[in-house]
């Protein structure tokens, strides 16, 4: 897009869809980077829910730019996913800490080698 | 231009009257209260306590705000802002009347208007959502309230809060879900309109009424999930007094000891006036105009200032005979703006929300002088054993009925 | 309008996510990732998202984040240690992340040039009612096998936190 026509559409008071697709890729990778970054295993699984947004975001912005209905639905299946996700991952952490006592996922490696 | 001057307007009288009305919550609570229990409950500060809540924000404004060392500072402080700020914002979409019209008038030449406004801040379409969706918001101030003040009262209410706030949203949405299908509008203002009108020129056509599926039952499981939503007897186990010393605000002194208080009374008020409009009709009147409804509140005005003229002079105390003849004057004076042709159309459908509001208002505080508390497993069983199956057996039915009807 | 909002939403979205990453402690953490939340539900109203921005806001906002931090509140999880962490990993990790991030975008930004624009209040089609309509009709299979998940997740979650390990 060039800079011509962001300028007029910015004009008219409207924002390019491309700069929500580019929000919610930079949203994705910090996402990615908390991640691989971070220690903690609730903190990890909340990056995984930041991704699953960012994804939200471009579905969202999809639907807008087909004018169709079905990218909301997507949006609202991938919120039931994580909803699921949520209450089964926590569930494993709670028995995760109640054996080990820790939520640093290098210190739960006793299925690695 | 001029729709930022009404707004500005409307915002200014609806934040000072409801504030106001919050700092009064709290006396008639303790004087309903007081009357449950035989009490006189406050009655020292003005004529019959009513300069109390005054009082008490004056008390609690210069009283030192303690901040204990070793809590969590940035959330210890937050907490409580968020809490009163999500319990005031969704007064903001509750409809309380009609359209309202301004006459036009002509000032030096020129003429102003005439305006026309709705009796709301803002008509949201997807309202309930919105009003669902800070409801389910408002648990964050208390849970961070419990959790940064680092004490393990605190932490405990904080977790009861959390847990019980979820599950009393589930049986609350299906609840509301019941309503929605007959109205068929997510708008609140929408949904009070449909509900116009009465079956064989008495029966109001409110949802609790309404024909293919009166939702009596939704409505009452409906109140229970709000006594849980708002942490108030019997279910206010986040705060437990016995139990948990106070719960959440323990460590809290001062204003922010307050900003929960006003929070809870907030929500108080927010529940109830989204019962009225869901279930109970919003400003509709209970019998048509016809029947001689337009007479009922200068009726009622005119009977407490009967009553009070009565007792003033027959006076029980000494300073009664001062008192109760102006409490008198100022409900004439009401009940006559109440039978005052012109202003019928605009105060009429305020006058139906109130009485409802009130009402509403009332019975929250009547259960709490009358009922214990719930043990923690029993309120958990009640809302998944109870509550949740028989709101989506509500909803079930609700569904089948306005498939048959339509 | 619509621009400042964006930007400023925009800006909120990705502070509030840089913050999820960097806090040490998961309440931090947690209560930015709402702040994320909130921000998006925002940006879903602009583009005409009703239903799926209230939807975000109760399921995300009100259910999971609140179940995470009810966690976090049992657990009570304190700050996350930070020994053990590879600078290498800081040094070359973050530049690398920076140029994806830049690459991405561009690529958004390039690759798609006859992408329109998103106005608020141009298109209508993602109320209750349309969202409601294709759910229930279009997409019903779906919507049934979700129910079935949920019922697994519900097990699950049951089976798992029910079991007592001594």
């Amino acid at each position: 897009m060039d800079p011509a026509q962001v300028a007029e559409t910015l004009k008219h008071g409207a924002v390019p869809t491309a700069w929500y697709l580019a929000l919610s890729a930079v949203l994705f990778v910090i996402g990615v980077a908390g991640f691989i970054l971070r220690r903690n295993i609730i903190t990890v699984f909340m990056c995984i829910e930041l991704m699953l947004n960012a994804v939200n975001l471009s579905f969202i912005a999809f639907a807008h730019e087909h004018k169709q209905v079905a990218g909301h639905l997507f949006t609202f299946f991938v919120m039931v996913v994580a909803a699921a996700e949520a209450a089964v991952g926590l569930a494993i952490i709670l028995t995760v800490f109640r054996n080990r006592s820790t939520l640093n996922i290098d210190e739960i490696e006793s299925l690695k080698n | 231009m001029e729709f930022l001057v009404i707004t500005g307007v409307k915002l200014a009288l609806i934040l000072f009257i409801f504030m106001t009305a919050l700092a009064y919550l709290q006396w008639v609570e303790r004087k309903v209260i007081a009357h449950v229990q035989v009490r006189m409950g406050p009655s020292r500060v003005g004529p019959h306590g009513l300069l109390q809540p005054l009082a008490d924000v004056i008390k609690l404004i210069t009283k030192e705000g303690v901040l204990p060392p070793h809590v969590n500072k940035f959330y210890y402080l937050a907490a409580p802002f968020f809490a009163v700020f999500m319990a005031l914002i969704s007064i903001s979409i509750i409809p309380f009347g009609t359209d309202l019209t301004i006459p036009a008038i002509t000032l030096g030449g020129a003429t102003y208007g005439p305006w026309k406004t709705m009796m709301e801040l803002a008509d949201v379409n997807v309202g309930v959502l919105l009003i669902l969706a800070v409801s389910s918001l408002g648990v964050y101030g208390i849970a961070l309230a419990g959790w940064s003040s680092n004490n393990k009262y605190a932490l405990l209410g904080g977790l009861r809060s959390s847990a019980q706030m979820i599950s009393y949203e589930l049986p609350m949405s299906l609840a509301i879900a019941a309503p929605l299908l007959t109205a068929g509008s997510l708008s609140l203002r929408t949904i009070a309109d449909t509900q116009t009108g009465f079956y064989f020129g008495v029966i109001p056509h409110w949802a609790i009424f309404q024909f293919p599926a009166p939702q009596i039952f939704s409505f009452i499981i409906f109140m229970i999930a709000a006594f849980a939503e708002t942490n108030r007897i019997p279910f206010d186990l986040p705060e437990a007094e016995n139990e948990l010393v106070a719960g959440f605000h323990v460590e809290y002194s001062s204003m922010s000891f307050a900003a929960f208080f006003m929070a809870e009374y907030a929500n108080m008020v927010t529940v109830c006036s989204v019962a009225t409009i869901l279930y109970l009709g919003g400003w509709q009147p209970l019998f048509p105009a016809s029947l001689g409804s337009d007479l009922i509140a200068p009726l009622l005005l005119a009977g407490c200032g009967a009553i009070c003229l009565y007792h003033g002079l027959h006076p029980a105390r000494p300073f009664d005979r001062i008192t109760l003849p102006v409490f008198a004057v100022v409900f004439f004076g009401l009940a006559g703006l109440m039978a005052f042709p012109p202003t019928i159309p605009i105060l009429m459908p305020i006058f139906w929300f109130l009485a409802k509001l009130l009402f509403l208002l009332f019975l929250f505080v009547w259960i709490r002088a009358t009922l214990p508390r719930f043990r923690y497993d029993q309120l958990m069983g009640f809302a998944w054993k109870f509550l949740f199956p028989v709101a989506l057996l509500n909803l079930l039915i609700t569904g089948f009925l306005v498939a048959l009807a339509s | 309008m619509d621009p400042l909002f964006f930007l400023l939403f925009a800006f909120i979205a990705v502070a509030c996510g840089v913050n999820v990453v960097l806090q040490k402690h998961p309440i931090s953490s947690a209560l930015s990732l709402v702040a994320v939340m909130a921000s998006l539900a925002v940006l879903y109203l602009l583009q005409g998202a009703e239903f799926i921005a209230m939807a975000q806001m109760i399921v995300y906002a009100g259910a999971i984040m609140v179940l995470f931090i009810f966690v976090i509140m049992l657990l009570n999880a304190g700050p996350e240690e930070t020994k053990g962490r590879s600078w290498a990993a800081l040094i070359f990790g973050v530049p690398a992340i920076i140029g994806l991030m830049g690459a991405l975008a561009y690529f958004m930004q390039t690759g798609m040039p006859e992408l329109g624009s998103v106005k608020f209040g141009d298109w209508k089609g993602g109320g209750a009612y349309e969202v409601g309509y294709a759910l229930f009709t279009e997409y019903l299979l779906p919507f049934e096998v979700t129910s079935v998940l949920i019922l697994i997740a519900i097990v699950g979650a049951i089976v798992l936190a029910r079991k007592e390990i001594d």
